[in-house]
Order: C-alpha cells, then structure tokens, then sequence
C-alpha cells in the first residue's frame, strides 16, 4: 500500500483548512414527508411490534419500520441499509438513540414488502440482521458502551454480554406483551458511558480487586499528584519503595478503603485493576428517566456480583429473563420496573424475583446512604 | 481461512438477535477481496486481527487496548481517542488503532449518499468498523492509525462538509430526540435548538477549556426519549403552561374501544376493556382529572405535565399551545461522588429561534462562567452545584429561588445568613454587649 494524500499538506497544516463547520444540517436528510409535516403531526400508533405510523394535520402518513442492530456496524451493514433505504425508502433511513434502524415509507402498501426485505436478510452464521421490533410495551435494543473490542478500562465486554441477552429477550423485542417498556442498558465500567444507572434493568462491569501498582514505570508514567487526587476516598497516599534495590517514587494504597472505581486508572496507567476473578458483573434494577406518572429514578444494585461468563453470559441473561418474567406476571399496565418494586416494597421484589440479599446491597457510601435505609415499622414479612 | 481462530466469539454467530461476530468476519472477507480495488491505507487483515485480540480478551477475561495517547488533528483538543493494542507483535493490524467523533446531524437522519461517502472514505483510509451511534451521540469510527487522522479530517471538512466531534474536557456533541419531525408530543424543535447551539459553540466543542467534560441534550417533552435528564449537564425538556387541549368526541372513542389506548402500544397482551377511569383518572399523579358524564375533564392549574394521559390518548388529548422547555442541570453518571439526575433551575423559558435562542444561551454562559471559573479540575457542573450549594448556582445564573427549585423546603434550620441580610450587619462591640452582661 502507498500512502495516498487527501491534499493535506503537514508542512503547513493551515493551508485551506476547513474547521469548526459541526455536524450536517439535519433537514438536509428529511424523507419529503417528515419536511412536509415537520411540527404539523396529530398522533401515532403502533400497527403491529416495530411498526408505527404517524398521521399529520395534512393527512400524510408516515410508516416506520423500526429493525434493531448492533450498534458496533461495519462499512459493510451501513452499506446494506443504504441499499434497503435506496430500493424502499427514497434513499433515507434514520436512527435511533438506542441503536435501532428506521425506515420510513409515505403509504402503506410499501410497508409490507420492507418488512418482508428486513425480515428475509441473515448474517452466514444465522442471526436476522434487520430483526423488525422494538416498540410499545416490551424490550427494545440495548444501549452500550464499547467493551473489550475497544476500551481501556472495561470490567466486562459489551457487545458480547448485549448479543447474548438480546437472544434470550428476544421473543419480548418483537412483542408488546409487558406492563410497560422495559429499558436494558450495558455499561463495561463504572464511567458508564450511557444513562444506564436510570435503566429498568442495568448490567454494569465492575472492578473487585485495587490497583496493580507498577512501581517500576509509575513515576515515570503518571502524575502522583493527580492519581492521589483522583482517588474518591483518599484510598492513594504518595510513597517511596524499593525498586530492586534503588529507591523509586510510588504510590501505596489502602486496600480495604478501595471501592474499585477504577478512578485512579484513568490517571494513571500504572495502576490496572482489571482481573479474571475480579472482574465481573452488577446488575441494577428499577430505574427510569421519564417524568410519566412518577419523577426519574436511578436504578437500584439487586445483584452484586456475577463473574464474567464469556462467551454467553448464562447467569446474568438468566437473572435478566426472571426479573422480566417475574415482572411481565404480576406488575399493573402501565407499570414500570421500578414503579412495581416500589409498590410491592423491595423485600417482595427480592423474593418474586428470587434473588438472595446480601450486605453489598445496602448502600455505605456518603449521605445519602442513610436515606435509603428504613425509617419505618412499616415492613413485610 | 481466517487470520486467528475464535472458537469463543464465534459462539455469538447463532441466536436470532444480529450478531456482531458474524458482522466482523464478513467486513473482514469484504476486506481481503476488496472488490473495489482500494488502496487500503491501513492493513488489510484489521479486522481479522480486530477479531483476533477480541477473542483473546474472552480467553483471558480482560481488555487488550493500552491508555489512549495523545493524538488528534491540528488545532483540535478533541475528537480523537487515541487507541494502542497491548499484544502488537501478535495483531499487528490494530496496534495503531484510534476512534475518530464524527458530529452526528440532528436526529440522527441521513441520506444514503451520505452514508455511502462515509462509508467509502472509512474503507480507504480505516478499519470499515464503526458504531452508529456512540452513547453520547456522534458517529464513531473505529480504528485508524496516526498518519491517516488528518487525511480523514480533511477529506470530511473538505469532500463531506462533515465535522468531527468532541472528547475530552470540551463541550460534547448535543444530542437530541426525534421531536417535532416526527412526534406529536413535541413541544418544541429539538433538533432545530440542537443544531444551532453546536455550531454556535464549535470553539467550545473542539479545544478543552472546561475543567470536564460538559454535555446538553434535548428532550422534546418529559417522557425524556434522549434520557436529558440523566446523563446532561444541561438538560432541555420541552413542557407548556397552558391547558392541554381536549377531543371530547376522540375521548368518547376511547372510551367505547374504537381508539386503541396508548396508540396500540399493549396489544400483546389481552388486558380487557380499556378503563379510562382506572388507566387515565386513577393513575393521574395529581389528582387533577375527573371523568363525569361521558366528560373528561382536567384541572390545568394543578396538572405537573407528567405525558401519562397524553400518552394513554393521543388522539384525544394533545399539549398545550403555549410551549417552551425546562432546564434541569447538573446531571451525570456515578463517578465520583454518585450519580446525580438533573435538578430543575429553569421552570418554563420560550425556545425562541427568531433571536436564536439568546434567552437560553444567556443561562448556558452564565453558568459556563461560574463552572470555568469555580469548577476544579474533572468536576462536573453537579458536582460543583453540589459542594458549592444550589444557591450559588441561583446567584450565578441570577435566577430568584421558587418553590419549583425544590422537593421540598430544607428539614434542617442550618442556614448560611449572609451579613448584608441581617439588620445593623455583624460588626458589633464586646465592651458595649458587656455593659449589659457581666462576665
């Protein structure tokens, strides 16, 4: 291969350049529908799982085929949607913030054959590329984050554990058989790049063992003042060790002080956390970010600990499928997760749902720790 | 024959839900035939050695990807994530191999030519690996090495009109929901707002001067489809002051079953007659509706604008006319100090496009200067609200305390009087309280 220039010039990297010009406008990529009914639409509904259509003022409609994805996406995918939006869709697709793939048509009769093309399209190995769901009162796509394909904190992978659970809910991504939506999220670390701490069922990586300490290389790599400073409490104190035989700048850690955030690590990358048996998974329930009915909730940890099974993750999707399934039988319609828990009390919610209760589900860090305990005789047996 | 064995990943090719692993072996085969004559700037077998190092992370358990470096384009202090193997001897491929943040278009629409384009050029000068999107918004492109990070950058600023997005201590590209181009319940143009304030703030959004990284998303109305109000610092959540406007004749349609409630969204399951009563009335957080005589009816004043009626009957019921957004700030995920959802600071202010939105842009500024200003380093805006108070946020931003502020008033009477709020101030002599009080 021969490097081939794009006109850019190193020696003067100012000549022609083009910056701070943002994103494309978004009405640039309007289907002519949505342009021409853009603020003007009356109502929805859902017609069947993963397909909606929307009735505007003018009496235009606007049928989506909604089709879930991995969100990590080869050229040659994004490729096959174009194909699909250039034959169906006037060549315009959408997505969504979860990661699903719309494809908007102007009449209904062009609904059928799309959803027939989405339908009929499969991986060699044997998965529906464009599985068509994702609406209503179920599970629609897992939001994630980037896991071991890309990541360098990561307790756990994403797209694995995320592939593996959506298999088991699948039959619930293409039905609406729920009390309300249920929102799943994967976050590899505590960094939680994504809103999973408000999920209705959360999967978090997390860390089980303090840092590595590279006494070697860390002076050398990081800055102890900030590693020190990172740390949220003030588990990390500066120190001198012997380095076979010389003195070297370090750090010591109070392990039993250590909550695993892996805070220090983004510092410094002489601190590693990241560990075989350490590393595993938190599942978090009952959280929600819309306002409907009751305030946004932050998801609560109802299971501290599963090892990382790769490459399918058995215990957390079957953790995962009991919760839904407990919930799917005895919330109210309309009930979310969190809302359900709440009102059957958080003692119940652990025996519906058949998980054990340890003292790593009682909250010990800072104030608001106090404000989860219980200050009432008011109890289930 | 592919590159490395992955009798692990390849584990994740069955089951109906699309498997990435099937994904990656395809673009790695597109690869190797290269059908289009490309010539490929990076290494051909990438993928495979993508596919390799991932199977060995499922073998060992944990991550093979080194703490980014510091790379980036020219004048950018964002946008770039550095990315570096840890077993380069063994997957050369992906020993360079940085993510690129493409700005992604408001609402994530797109026109096939435009994805093509991208496509093309992510074949020619990177792995083919992207994912659509990357939790906070934009288009993330997966896998480069160093000397091709300009050449993408120009050929997007240049061939696409296409800039990338933010990383680091910078305002992080804004996301938006689908709002008014696709959603009745939209009360203002989330993506008309979302578009606007990117470009305004590209110089914030490229080179870091914020002691974090800050985040704005918008929210069309509070059923919160972007989840604003849980992980952006500034989070805009559409809502209206006046009454909800009322169908009587599609209530009654409702009611009598020839509407399906919640547009359809239960219908896998039989869940009996719709009861407007116990599904609308009943479920009501306030209080505020009465359904009398065939008539549904709704207290304004007290409704709190939770989209649960709305929801259950679109046809029938629709936002009010006089519409605008809330602020919430502060919100973020639980490093370090805990998670915390955004806090209401801005009850109702118009989205107004006529003046480009300057009344909202005079709340992001002030409170940019109070964070720049106050904000230690990796403090994020809640944080800092936090251990400062919210009453300072309050006089930063000069916004006057309302019962709207808070859950409710503070059970503890420890409060922080400020001199110039207590009569005759607190300079006082000793010897004249002494005059009266012996020792």
């Amino acid at each position: 291969m021969a490097f081939v220039s794009s006109g850019y010039n190193p020696d003067k990297p100012m000549e022609d350049r083009i910056s701070d010009i943002g994103p494309r406008k978004y009405d640039e990529f309007y289907p002519e529908v949505i342009k021409k009914n853009k603020g003007k639409w009356l109502y929805h509904e859902i017609l069947e799982p993963g397909i909606l259509v929307h009735v505007a003022e003018s009496g235009d409609k606007v049928y989506t085929v909604r089709a879930g994805g991995a969100r990590l996406m080869s050229t040659s995918m994004i490729e096959e949607i174009c194909d699909i939006a250039d034959k169906h869709c006037d060549g315009k697709v959408r997505f969504t913030t979860r990661n699903n793939i719309e494809f908007m048509v102007d009449s209904e009769d062009k609904v059928a054959p799309l959803k027939q093309d989405l339908a009929s399209r499969k991986f060699a190995g044997g998965s529906y590329k464009f599985p068509v769901g994702g609406t209503g009162a179920g599970i629609t796509n897992i939001v994630h984050t980037q896991g071991w394909i890309h990541c360098h904190t990561p307790a756990t992978d994403a797209s694995g554990p995320v592939k593996a659970t959506m298999d088991v809910l699948f039959d619930d991504f293409q039905n609406m058989r729920l009390p309300a939506h249920l929102r799943v999220s994967l976050a590899c670390c505590l960094n939680m790049c994504g809103a999973v701490h408000c999920s209705d069922i959360a999967i978090l990586g997390y860390h089980r063992k303090p840092p590595l300490l590279d006494h070697e290389y860390l002076d050398k790599m990081c800055e102890i003042p900030l590693a020190i400073a990172a740390c949220p409490t003030a588990a990390i104190k500066p120190s001198k060790v012997d380095f076979k035989g010389t003195e070297v700048k370090s750090v010591a850690v109070k392990n039993e002080r250590c909550m695993f955030c892996g805070n220090c690590y983004t510092m410094c990358p002489s601190m590693p956390l990241a560990d075989r048996e350490g590393d595993g998974i938190v599942i978090m329930a009952g959280g929600k970010v819309s306002n409907r009915i009751t305030a946004p909730k932050f998801s609560k940890v109802v299971v501290a600990f599963i090892p990382n099974e790769a490459p399918r993750w058995p215990k957390t999707t079957e953790v995962i499928k009991n919760m839904v399934e407990a919930y799917a039988e005895n919330a109210n319609k309309y009930e979310r997760l969190g809302e359900w828990a709440e009102r059957i009390g958080w003692e119940r919610f652990f025996d519906v749902c058949e998980l054990d209760f340890t003292h790593h589900l009682i909250d010990d860090f800072r104030d608001p720790a106090y404000y989860t305990w219980r200050q009432t005789s008011q109890f289930k047996f | 024959m592919a590159k490395h064995e992955t009798p692990l990943l390849d584990q994740l090719e069955s089951g109906p839900w699309p498997s990435f692993v099937s994904d990656l072996k395809q673009e790695a085969e597109k690869r190797a035939k290269n059908e289009k004559g490309l010539d490929l700037q990076i290494p051909v077998d990438v993928v495979e050695d993508l596919l390799g190092i991932l199977e060995l992370s499922y073998k060992h358990g944990k991550t093979h990807w080194k703490h980014g470096g510091i790379v980036g384009v020219f004048g950018y202090g964002g946008g770039v994530i550095g990315r570096y193997c840890d077993q380069p001897e063994m997957f050369p491929g992906v020993a360079h191999f940085h993510t690129i943040r493409v700005a992604q278009p408001a609402g994530k629409f797109y026109s096939t030519e435009y994805l093509r384009q991208l496509c093309n050029l992510w074949d020619f000068r990177g792995s083919g690996i992207t994912n659509m999107h990357g939790s906070t918004g934009d288009i993330i492109l997966i896998g480069t090495t160093t000397p091709q990070l300009e050449e993408v950058f120009y050929e997007m600023s240049h061939n696409m009109n296409q800039d990338l997005g933010g990383s680091g201590s910078n305002l992080r590209t804004p996301a938006d929901c689908i709002g008014q181009a696709r959603c009745e319940y939209a009360c203002y143009d989330t993506q008309a707002i979302c578009h606007d304030l990117t470009v305004e703030y590209q110089d914030e959004l490229h080179r870091p001067a914020f002691p974090y990284k800050f985040k704005f998303k918008f929210d069309g109305c509070p059923n919160c489809c972007v989840a604003s109000i849980a992980r952006s610092d500034m989070s805009f959540i559409g809502t209206w002051k006046d009454d909800i406007r009322i169908d009587a004749e599609a209530v009654k349609a409702y009611v009598g079953g020839e509407i399906k409630s919640n547009g359809g969204a239960h219908a896998g399951r039989d869940w009996g007659a719709f009861d407007i009563q116990k599904e609308v009335v009943g479920l009501c957080p306030t209080g505020c509706m009465k359904y009398e005589n065939g008539t549904l009816s709704i207290n304004n004043k007290e409704c709190t604008r939770c989209m649960h009626c709305i929801n259950v009957m679109p046809r029938a019921l629709r936002i009010g006319n006089d519409r605008g957004c809330s602020i919430l700030v502060g919100a973020k995920a639980p490093i370090l100090d805990g998670a915390q959802m955004g806090s209401l600071l801005v009850p109702f202010v118009e989205v107004n496009p006529e003046d480009e939105y300057q009344a909202i842009k005079d709340v992001i500024e002030s409170i940019w200067d109070w964070w720049m200003e106050e904000g230690k380093n990796r403090e994020r805006l809640g944080e800092l609200i936090k251990r400062q108070g919210f009453q300072r946020l309050l006089e930063a931003v000069g916004i006057e305390a309302m019962p709207q502020h808070v859950q409710e008033p503070r059970s503890n009477p420890y409060i922080f009087w400020k001199e110039d709020e207590v009569e005759g101030g607190w300079e006082r002599d000793i010897d004249e309280f002494r005059k009266d009080h012996k020792r």
